[in-house]
């Protein structure tokens, strides 16, 4: 379990290192999780690698531990929007109803281009 | 026995043990809601507890800084939420691979739609400039949509307003919008809802179903890197 934690600690520290040294304008987490897809990638591979963490679903399970409850994580910053609502009633129902519209128009075009794509592609690869 | 409740209260109030207890009780409690309701949208968790520990704070006139002294620990989580992440993902990878051009297509409307549909909307419903730059990030993660917002010299927490608030709408109107229009592709439904609605759309795709979790989290970390590439470019030809 702490192994485990570790590993997924070093995997987001390395992308930290790697976003802040490079001075990327991405987010270092995200370079943990494409660290942390090779290290499983290669354990597949060599089994060499498969110790520690990354033997008997160690890294998985902490993981979805992690995942389990990952609404929980965003409740601290969603208080602080509680003690910024001076800002939005200063804004008025407008900023909330461009948010609204803008958010379901956004579920919208990626689910119809996502489902319109894969089934292109997929009478693509049918017909010879 | 402290003799006097108020400065056991002062003492208490102070500490990050108070201020963590009530985040994860309150938690706690609005998930057990949340599971007896069986995930109802609006029996959104996140939702909930904030709106009760934000009512809380105000009526202990707490600050917000003194609260995040405990919940940081539970905020801090979300980094190493993010990389593990990567475990769905993996163990669902053969589904993601044969995937990869849908995601890549739909990636790119999703973010330009997510751009260009809130600065088009708040610059016609006549919103100041400065609030039309805050909210152009507004689907992307508050971490990133924050940086963006300082790049363009607009308010980053009136972004971090409008990136929660996105979120939980998000999280809340994807299941009954996709159930009314007979959408049934889990992969389509999670990657539209990580593209609109960041982590908490990302959330509840969990609950609702694994593979839509595994695509939203997909979504959400490709469309940080997309937006912060778009947003300034999107600005400098929509706003003139």
């Amino acid at each position: 379990m702490i192994a485990s934690l570790s590993l997924i600690l070093l995997c987001q520290l390395a992308g930290e290192v790697f976003v802040r040294g490079l001075g990327l304008p991405l987010p270092g987490p995200v370079i943990g999780l494409i660290l942390l897809l090779l290290l499983l990638l290669m354990r597949d591979r060599f089994a060499v690698l498969a110790r520690g963490p990354l033997q008997d679903n160690g890294v998985e399970s902490a993981s979805r531990g992690l995942l389990d409850n990952l609404s929980l994580l965003f409740v601290p910053a969603g208080v602080g929007v509680v003690q910024k609502l001076d800002l939005i009633v200063h804004h008025g129902v407008a900023f909330l109803g461009v948010l609204m519209i803008s958010v379901l128009i956004t579920l919208l075009v990626t689910v119809a281009t996502f489902l319109l794509a894969s089934r292109l592609l997929t009478r693509e690869r049918q017909s010879p | 026995m402290s003799d006097n409740p108020f400065s056991l209260w002062v003492y208490l109030s102070q500490s990050p043990l108070l201020w963590l207890t009530v985040t994860l009780l309150i938690y706690a409690i609005a998930d057990a809601v949340s599971i007896w309701t069986h995930r109802h949208p609006l029996a959104n968790p996140v939702l909930h507890s904030m709106w009760i520990i934000g009512a809380f704070l105000r009526l202990t006139d707490t600050s917000y800084t003194t609260y995040f002294g405990g919940a940081q620990f539970v905020h801090f989580l979300l980094g190493p939420a993010t990389v593990a992440l990567v475990v769905p993902l993996y163990e669902n990878r053969k589904v993601v691979t044969s995937a990869v051009l849908p995601m890549l297509v739909a990636l790119a409307a999703g973010s330009i739609t997510a751009v260009v549909s809130v600065v088009l909307l708040a610059e016609a419903v006549g919103l100041p400039r400065e609030v039309v730059l805050s909210l152009a990030p507004k689907s992307v993660t508050a971490g990133v949509a924050m940086g963006i917002s300082e790049s363009l010299h607009a308010d980053p927490s009136l972004t971090a307003v409008a990136v929660i608030l996105t979120g939980i709408f998000g999280a809340i109107t994807v299941t009954p919008l996709m159930n009314r229009m007979g959408i049934t592709d889990f992969r389509a439904r999670g990657f539209a809802v990580g593209i609109a609605a960041h982590g908490i759309g990302t959330a509840r795709a969990f609950q609702v179903d694994a593979v839509a979790g595994v695509f939203a989290g997909i979504a959400m970390s490709l469309n940080a890197l997309v937006t912060s590439l778009l947003v300034p470019l999107a600005v400098t030809f929509l706003l003139r």
